[in-house]
């Protein structure tokens, strides 16, 4: 009989420091299948996918290719094998152009001398074939994560890789991109090629997934065809009991006014045009306010422009009753504001430190964690990080002494998420602050969330997922090329419409 | 066991750079061995015998003296780099504050006739000002601080020697003994000479460097400010994000890192144990030698003790090879191999931990053959 697996791995084991990453794990991959793994944060699965990528040596287990075992010491023997991936978080060259790094590491030349024109070519009769859009030309470091990633997926099929990888594509797409994504890999498979695919989404899984695999804890625990399966049985199987996908809340009770935006507009880096213009906008006491929109509609530059990252070209921002338009970050985060950033390894974590220094990042300097001499207070600083990581769930391999960098990343996201929520502000601004995360922490965050409005703090929120959108917010202001464009209540409106404002089809006058 | 001791941050630093250590060595005999094959085994022994030369026990300590006494300042040097290193800036600018630092200890000394301590603390100011001006370019204009430091380097080598020119002797170009014209402004030997035979160039210097080292250790590591400047070396924009004032602590740290620059050329010239030559064409080695201190030290301001230590030894060591066998800069070259080759520690320790990869696989790949054998023995 014909060996029908295009990728086995049998029985593999990998240890880190403190914690087995891998516990015996296996499983097999069909050719021409689009392969899911599930399993909650830090259960293992980047880690296995970076085994069968060569980045890390299992301490045992044996992979198979097409039926024969074969020896996987470093990317580039994964590559000649066909295997390529997609990492959970980029790795790409900032300071390069798209095409520059689809053809890194393989360019072609002659005598010695590039052959961009042939690359090229190449490059864009794939972008073509597959619907990938993408600019060859565009500097990484300026372009949109939903081009990032297609730069990825191109640099993998410029490689004619027959086994793609794709850990957590999806957590920083817009549900348009991912849309395209999904269609994107019916394609790749439909033509012969291989997928694993993961992801914390269910209702992903269930629409493009043929099989899924979960683990939990570095233990695998059973594969299941994704047809006979219900959501519900999928988180089941994943964390071991039910989970609640909607958030259970009261009806709001607005308060006095916390945030007040007058007439904000932040400057772009990527256009001459300003990203944010004239943005007016109120956040009371006991509500939570969501800015919807798609990607690249600004929300980054006026998440940036209140948090104090970048200056206002025009404007004012009044919190708790104080003017702080010009006021330095650290004053902002005095006054009662915590902010849960876009980008958790740009913004959110210093990777070099320990977890339990990046607990304290908002806070070293309180008498708490620094005595009146300038000492830190270590112990302190280590019980307060174990607090955090007991009551958010924050798993790694050595509690607080754990290098951030080492974390999984829905464990990264937990650990910010832990510190900004923990720091009890007047204002949380929360930007995607579930990304990443499985179905079981994103309960959590959510709960914690709502928690925060009914003790009577402002939220403002800033997400990409409808859904996410429609279940915890109490207001949605949409967010179009840069303006409020409508202003809708999550109980009377529908997703449906919500896109068409989002789009840009419909739109009306908001009075702040 | 073995296996974990192997895996030792510390155990691993040291490690490497002794493996540099030898290499620079070797390489150095071989470079010989080119030259003139006959006194080469003599020569590299001569350099690492440094003050051993001698036979005699009172010699040996006196010369023993006069490496320590050159180790202060590039041990100052080293800490003024590796301080910077930590905060994510390259500040090969020490080499110029070293520069500024021997102009005010001299002219305070030889013109102004100021004390030791108000010496010392000018120099610091002026080693802080004008590391400052590095750190302004970078944090207000994001002017790369390796280019204006090293343009600065060479304002202050042309500076120092016209300002030094006042205070020189009128038949050489170098600046005055401060013995004869500024006995005030020496730094105390609080009785060490004795301790070295009589080598009254051993002074105060020698533990202040030794403090210093050991303070910059407690502020990068105990302390809020350390915390701060840490987190802006490893990742500036999530710095900026939790409030430090990242430019603050930019310019900060590079006057600091210019200040301890200067100390160390009062370490240096506050001892009379050298003058400055007005016609000086280039900065003083002191400050790029202080580089590959930093990192032959594990970038770790203890461990940069021993390896400012080693460095000034085979520097001096040098001046023992035979003038008659080799040409008079051999002993120059020879401790710039060994110099040269410990900036590679990182490399090493690179090297070093991937070939312990492999052992651990391949011993992995065997337990698991062995394993497969015993399994079809018992069928
Ligand atoms: N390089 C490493 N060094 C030490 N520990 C590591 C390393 N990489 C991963 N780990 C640990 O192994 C465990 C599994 O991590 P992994 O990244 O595989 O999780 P994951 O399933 O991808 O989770 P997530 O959904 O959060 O991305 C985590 O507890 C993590 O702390
Ligand atoms: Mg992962």
């Amino acid at each position: 009989m014909e060996n029908q697996y295009a990728i086995e791995m049998l029985h593999i084991t990998k240890k880190f420091p403190g914690i087995i990453a891998n516990d015996d794990v296996t499983i097999q991959l069909k050719k021409g299948e689009i392969h899911a793994l599930l399993g909650e944060n830090g259960a293992g699965k980047s880690t296995l996918m970076s085994v069968l990528f060569g980045l890390y040596q299992a301490e045992e287990g044996i992979i198979k290719k097409d039926g024969k075992e074969v020896q996987i010491k470093d990317p580039n023997d994964a590559n000649a094998l066909g295997i390529g991936m997609v990492h959970q978080h980029f790795k790409l060259v900032e300071c390069f152009t798209v095409l520059d790094n689809i053809i890194m590491g393989v360019e072609p030349n002659k005598f010695g001398f590039l052959q961009k024109k042939e690359a090229r070519e190449k490059v864009l009769e794939l972008s073509e074939k597959y619907g990938l859009h993408i600019d060859p030309d565009a500097y990484i470091e300026d372009i949109t994560v939903g081009m990032q990633q297609r730069t990825e997926i191109l640099k993998m099929l410029y490689r004619e890789n027959e086994i793609l990888i794709f850990d957590e594509p999806t957590a920083v797409l817009t549900p348009q991109e991912i849309e395209e994504l999904m269609q994107i890999m019916k394609n790749l498979a439909k033509e012969g090629k291989s997928i694993l695919f993961i992801s914390h989404k269910l209702n992903e899984i269930k629409a493009v997934a043929d099989r899924c695999s979960v683990l939990r804890k570095g233990k695998y625990i059973g594969t299941v065809d994704t047809k006979d399966t219900t959501i519900e049985e999928l988180s089941a199987m994943m964390v071991g009991h039910n989970v609640n996908l909607h958030v259970q809340k009261e009806e709001s009770t607005p308060g006095e006014v916390i945030l007040d935006i007058e007439n904000m507009t932040v400057a772009s880096k990527m256009h001459k045009n300003n990203a944010v213009k004239n943005v007016s906008l109120k956040v009371h006491r006991g509500e939570v306010v969501c800015i919807a929109g798609i990607d690249g509609n600004g929300q980054t530059e006026f998440v940036y422009g209140l948090t104090g990252l970048e200056p206002l070209v025009n404007g004012k921002i009044t919190l708790c009753g104080e003017d702080i338009t010009k006021a330095p970050i650290r004053k902002r985060l005095l006054s009662g504001m915590s902010h849960i950033p876009e980008d958790r390894h740009k913004h959110g974590l210093v990777l070099d430190y320990p977890l339990d220094y990046n607990c304290v990042l908002q806070r070293y300097f309180e008498p708490e964690f620094t005595d009146k001499f300038g000492f830190l207070r270590k112990a302190n600083i280590r019980k307060y990080a174990e607090k955090l990581i007991e009551q958010y769930d924050v798993r790694s391999g050595q509690g607080p002494i754990t290098m951030a960098r080492s974390m999984s990343g829905g464990n990264q996201q937990k650990a910010i998420v832990a510190r900004e929520i923990d720091k009890n502000p007047e204002l949380l601004i929360a930007v995607q602050p579930t990304r990443g995360l499985d179905v079981g922490a994103i309960e959590y965050i959510h709960k914690q969330i709502v928690a925060q409005r009914d003790a009577g703090k402002a939220v403002l929120l800033v997400s990409l997922e409808l859904e996410e959108v429609m279940d915890v917010s109490d207001r949605i202001l949409v967010m179009y090329e840069g303006e409020i464009v409508g202003e809708l209540n999550p109980k009377t409106t529908t997703e449906d419409e919500l896109g068409l404002y989002m789009a840009g089809a419909k739109r009306d006058e908001v009075k702040a | 066991m073995t296996k974990k001791i192997l895996r030792n941050e510390a155990f691993q630093s040291l490690f490497a750079s002794l493996i540099c250590i030898v290499l620079g060595v070797l390489i150095g005999y071989i470079v010989l061995l080119f030259i003139n094959p006959t006194g080469a085994g003599e020569a590299i022994m001569e350099v690492l015998k440094n003050f051993l030369h001698y036979s005699k026990t009172n010699l040996q300590i006196k010369n023993f003296g006069n490496t320590l006494v050159k180790t202060a300042p590039l041990l100052m040097c080293s800490l003024s780099i590796l301080f910077a290193y930590k905060v994510g800036l390259f500040n090969i600018g020490a080499a110029g504050q070293y520069c500024v630092g021997i102009c005010a200890s001299i002219y305070c000394a030889v013109a102004l006739g100021l004390g030791w301590l108000p010496c010392l603390i000018i120099a610091a100011v002026c080693g802080a000002l004008y590391g400052a001006i590095v750190g302004l370019l970078k944090s207000y204009c994001n002017v790369n601080e390796v280019i204006s430091g090293i343009m600065l380097n060479w304002i202050a080598l042309y500076t120092t020697n016209m300002i030094l020119n006042t205070v020189k002797e009128s038949t050489s170009p170098y600046t005055f003994h401060l013995n004869t014209h500024g006995e005030q402004a020496m730094l105390p030997g609080l009785g060490m000479d004795k301790i070295f035979a009589g080598n009254q160039y051993v002074t105060l210097a020698l533990p202040l460097a030794v403090l210093t080292a050991v303070l910059i250790y407690v502020v990068l590591e105990k302390t809020k400010f350390g915390y701060e400047l840490k987190a802006t070396g490893y990742n500036k924009n999530a710095a900026k994000y939790c409030g430090m004032a990242e430019k603050r602590n930019i310019i900060v740290t590079l006057m600091i890192s210019g200040a301890i620059a200067a100390l160390g050329a009062s370490f240096m010239y506050l001892t009379d144990y050298e003058q400055w030559s007005c016609t000086s064409s280039a900065v003083p080695a002191m400050g790029f030698n202080g580089i590959a201190a930093a990192f032959l030290g594990g970038l770790n301001p203890i461990g940069t003790i021993f390896s400012s230590y080693f460095i000034q030894h085979i520097t001096n060591g040098g001046a023992y090879v035979d003038k008659t066998v080799y040409c008079s800069q051999i002993s120059d070259l020879i401790s710039a191999i060994i110099i040269y080759l410990c900036g590679f520690v990182f490399f090493i320790k690179y090297t070093m931990n991937n070939i312990l990869d492999k052992q651990e696989e391949k011993q992995a790949l065997k337990a698991k053959e062995a394993a497969e054998t015993q399994e079809g023995g018992d069928k």
